[in-house]
C-alpha cells in the first residue's frame, strides 16, 4: 500500500448548501404508517383482519346470495340438514339458516360496534376530564366510576332489559352503562401521564386552548391504548349479547343474533347438530379474530411492548 | 441600567404533597432582568431552577409574589392581555425528545403557534412563515413535512427554538436547553441563541447547570440553592470573586483547560446531600454543608445583601 500525501489544495470549504450530511434521506413516515407497516408483518393479525372483513362483507351481502329470507316459515321443510338449496339447512319453522346465521352475525357485529362507539365517546370525554383537571374533579368522578363498577354489571344489564323492551337499543344501552368505565380509566391514565410532557407545556406557553390541547396533543398520543381497548370491547360486547340472547333477553324473533340462534338450536342439539354448528363456529371465529387482531394492533402501536 | 423588562418580587412556589408536607420548590425569589440582557440561573438538580422558570412562565400559579412584565403583574392578566403575554414570553424546553409532539409534523408543530394567534392568513402564508422560521434556525425548509422522530437531538432543539420564535417573543426562558445535547451540538445551539439575541433584541433567562456555558452566554448569573438565590452578580464578578461558599464550591468544580493550572486546582467537595426541600434547615439553608458554618448560621437567616457593586450574596461572611 502506498501512502498518499494530501495537498492543501485538496481541501476546500464546503458551501452551506452543499451540506448533505444533515439531510435526512429516509422517506418521511408518520407514526400511523409505521404502525401499519409493523401490523402488516404480523401474519396472524392480518389473517384475523381478513377473516373479520369477510364476515362483515357476508353479513351485509348474504341476503342477496340465496332466494330465501330470514323470516318466512316453510313448514314443509323444517329441520333440513345443509343441502344445495338451504346451504346451512333450515330451523324448526323451516326458515333458511344461511340467511338467519348471517343476519345474526350482522346484528352481533352491530351490537359490538355500537357498544364500542358509546364506550369510546363517554370514556374519552369523562376520562379526559378526569385526567386533565385532576384534583377534586377527578376524585368525584373516580368515586362515581368505582361505585358503578362495583355493581355486578350482568345483574344491572338483566334488570334493565327486564324493565325495558328487549331490543338492540336496550342491549347496547345496558352494555354501555358500565362498559365505558374501563375506557375512561384507560384514557384518564394516559392523559395524566401525557399532560406533563413538555410538548403539552409548550402548547400551553403558546396559549393553546384546553380543547386544542385535548384534541391535538393528548388524544392523538393516547390513541394507541384507546384503539386497543376498543378492539377488546367489541368481542366482549358480542359475547355479552350472545349470553343475554341465550337467556332469552336478546333480540326478539323473527330477528336473530348469533346468541338467539344457538339458544334455539340447543333444544334439539342432539338431533340436529348443524343448527348449532354454524352460529357457534361463527361467533367463536369472530371473537378469536378480534382478540388476535387487538393483540397485534397493540404490538404494532406500541413497539416497546414487543421485544 | 435601563428599565427592567422582567421584575420578580418575592416569588414562591410551594407544592402541597398532602399529609401536611409542603415542598418549598421556590422560596422568595427577587431579581430583575433588563431589556436585552441574559440572566443565567445555575444550581444543582432539585434546587428549583425549572420550577422558577415554569412559574415565571405562568405554567404554574405561584404561592406568593409577583412577576412584572413591562411593569404589569402577569398573574393578574386575563383574556386578550394574557394572550399577548403568551406571545411576548416563550420557553425553550430541556428535553428535545419530549418537547415535540410525536404525532405532528414540524409544519404543524411550528404552525400551531401561528394558528393560535392567527398570525398567518392563508395556508400558503403559514407554510412560508414556517419555512422562514426553519431557515432562521439553520434547518432545511424541506424538513417541514417530517416528523420529530426523524431528527437528531440538536435539530429537534432547533425546531423547539423555531416554535418559540414563531410568535415573535421579547423574552425567552430557556430551561436547560443544552443539557440533553452532545457537547459539540451544545455550542451550535448556544451560538444560535446568541445570534438570535443580537438580531432580534431578545431577553433571556438561561437555566442550566453547566457553569462554563452559563458564563459564556450570560451577562449576570444567579446561583440557586434550595429554592433561594444565594448569589447574584455580573458573570465576570461571580466567576472571579465568588462570595458565597456554595458558589465557591461550584466554581471549584469547573475544570480549567490548562494542564498546569488544572493540576493545582483545589476542589471544594461539599459533604452530605442536598437537604430535602420539604424540611428546610433552620437559619442559613446552606449551613448543613457549608465548610465555614458557625453557630450563628444555624440560627440566623442571612439577608440577601449587596456585598460589592451589583454583587449580591446571602451569607453572614460574604
Amino acid at each position: 500500500m502506498s501512502e498518499q500525501t494530501l495537498k492543501p489544495e485538496q481541501f476546500a470549504k464546503l458551501k452551506k448548501s452543499e451540506h448533505a450530511g444533515e439531510l435526512v434521506v429516509r422517506e418521511s413516515i408518520s407514526a400511523w404508517k409505521d404502525a401499519w407497516i409493523r401490523l402488516k408483518e404480523n401474519k396472524l393479525a392480518m389473517l384475523s383482519l381478513v377473516v373479520l372483513l369477510v364476515i362483515t362483507l357476508l353479513a351485509i351481502t348474504a341476503q342477496y346470495m340465496t332466494p330465501y329470507d330470514y323470516k318466512t316459515n316453510d313448514l314443509a321443510n323444517t329441520n333440513l340438514p345443509p343441502n344445495s338449496e338451504h346451504w346451512f339447512g333450515t330451523d324448526s319453522l323451516g326458515r333458511d339458516m344461511f340467511q338467519r346465521t348471517w343476519m345474526g352475525a350482522g346484528i352481533s357485529l352491530q351490537v359490538g360496534l355500537y357498544a364500542a362507539l358509546v364506550d369510546l365517546a363517554l370514556g374519552v370525554i369523562i376520562g379526559g376530564i378526569m385526567g386533565y383537571y385532576g384534583g377534586r374533579v377527578d376524585e368525584v368522578l373516580n368515586r362515581f366510576c368505582e361505585v358503578m363498577y362495583s355493581i355486578p354489571s350482568m345483574l344491572l344489564v338483566i334488570l334493565l332489559i327486564v324493565v325495558m323492551e328487549p331490543s338492540m337499543f336496550t342491549i347496547v344501552l345496558a352494555l354501555s352503562i358500565t362498559g365505558w368505565i374501563n375506557m375512561a380509566w384507560i384514557v384518564r391514565g394516559q392523559v395524566m401521564q401525557l399532560k406533563n410532557q413538555e410538548y403539552v407545556l409548550a402548547a400551553r406557553t403558546i396559549g393553546a386552548s384546553t380543547s386544542r390541547i385535548m384534541f391535538k396533543h393528548l388524544i392523538p398520543n393516547a390513541m394507541g391504548p384507546i384503539i386497543v381497548t376498543l378492539t377488546m370491547t367489541v368481542p366482549s360486547a358480542i359475547f355479552a349479547e350472545a349470553f343475554l340472547s341465550f337467556l332469552g333477553l336478546g333480540v326478539q324473533s323473527p330477528a336473530a343474533s348469533l346468541g338467539t340462534l344457538i339458544n334455539d338450536a340447543l333444544k334439539a342439539m342432539t338431533v340436529y347438530p348443524w343448527r348449532m354448528l354454524f352460529p357457534a363456529v361463527l361467533i367463536s371465529l369472530t371473537m378469536l379474530c378480534f382478540n388476535i387482531f387487538g393483540d397485534g394492533l397493540r404490538d404494532a402501536l406500541d413497539p416497546k411492548m414487543k421485544k | 441600567m435601563s428599565k427592567p423588562l422582567i421584575e420578580v418580587n418575592h416569588l414562591s412556589k410551594f407544592f402541597n404533597l398532602g399529609n401536611n408536607q409542603i415542598l418549598k420548590a421556590v422560596n422568595d425569589l427577587n431579581f430583575s432582568i433588563a431589556q436585552g440582557e441574559t440572566v443565567g440561573v445555575v444550581g444543582e438538580s432539585g434546587c428549583g431552577k425549572s420550577t422558577a422558570g415554569r412559574t415565571m412562565m405562568r405554567l404554574y400559579e405561584p404561592t406568593n409574589g409577583e412577576v412584572l412584565f413591562n411593569g404589569k403583574n402577569i398573574y393578574q392578566m386575563k383574556g386578550a392581555e394574557l394572550k399577548q403575554l403568551r406571545r411576548d414570553m416563550q420557553m425553550i424546553f430541556q428535553d428535545p425528545y419530549a418537547s415535540l409532539n410525536p404525532r405532528m409534523t414540524v409544519m404543524d408543530i411550528i404552525g400551531e403557534a401561528l394558528d393560535v394567534h392567527k398570525l398567518a392568513g392563508s395556508r400558503k402564508e403559514r407554510k412560508k412563515k414556517v419555512e422562514q422560521l426553519l431557515e432562521l434556525v439553520n434547518l432545511n425548509s424541506a424538513y417541514a413535512s417530517r416528523y420529530p422522530h426523524e431528527f437528531s437531538g440538536g435539530q429537534r432543539q432547533r425546531i423547539g427554538i423555531a416554535r418559540a420564535l414563531a410568535v415573535d417573543p421579547k423574552f425567552i426562558i430557556a430551561d436547560e436547553p443544552i443539557s440533553a445535547l452532545d457537547v459539540s451540538i451544545q455550542a451550535q445551539v448556544v451560538n444560535l441563541l446568541q445570534e438570535l439575541q443580537r438580531d432580534m433584541g431578545l431577553t433571556y433567562l438561561f437555566i442550566a447547570h453547566d457553569l462554563s456555558m452559563v458564563k459564556h452566554i450570560s451577562d449576570r448569573v444567579a446561583v440557586m440553592y434550595l429554592g433561594k438565590i444565594v448569589e447574584l452578580a455580573r458573570s465576570e464578578d461571580l466567576y472571579n470573586d465568588p462570595r458565597h461558599p456554595y458558589t465557591r464550591a461550584l466554581m471549584s468544580a469547573i475544570p480549567i483547560p490548562d494542564p498546569e493550572v488544572e493540576e493545582k486546582r483545589e476542589r471544594i467537595v461539599l459533604g452530605g446531600d442536598l437537604p430535602s426541600p420539604i424540611h428546610l434547615p433552620s437559619g442559613c439553608p446552606f449551613h448543613t454543608r457549608c465548610p465555614m458554618a458557625t453557630e450563628k448560621c444555624k440560627v440566623d437567616v442571612p439577608k440577601f445583601l449587596e456585598v460589592k457593586d451589583k454583587h449580591f450574596a446571602s451569607c453572614h461572611y460574604a
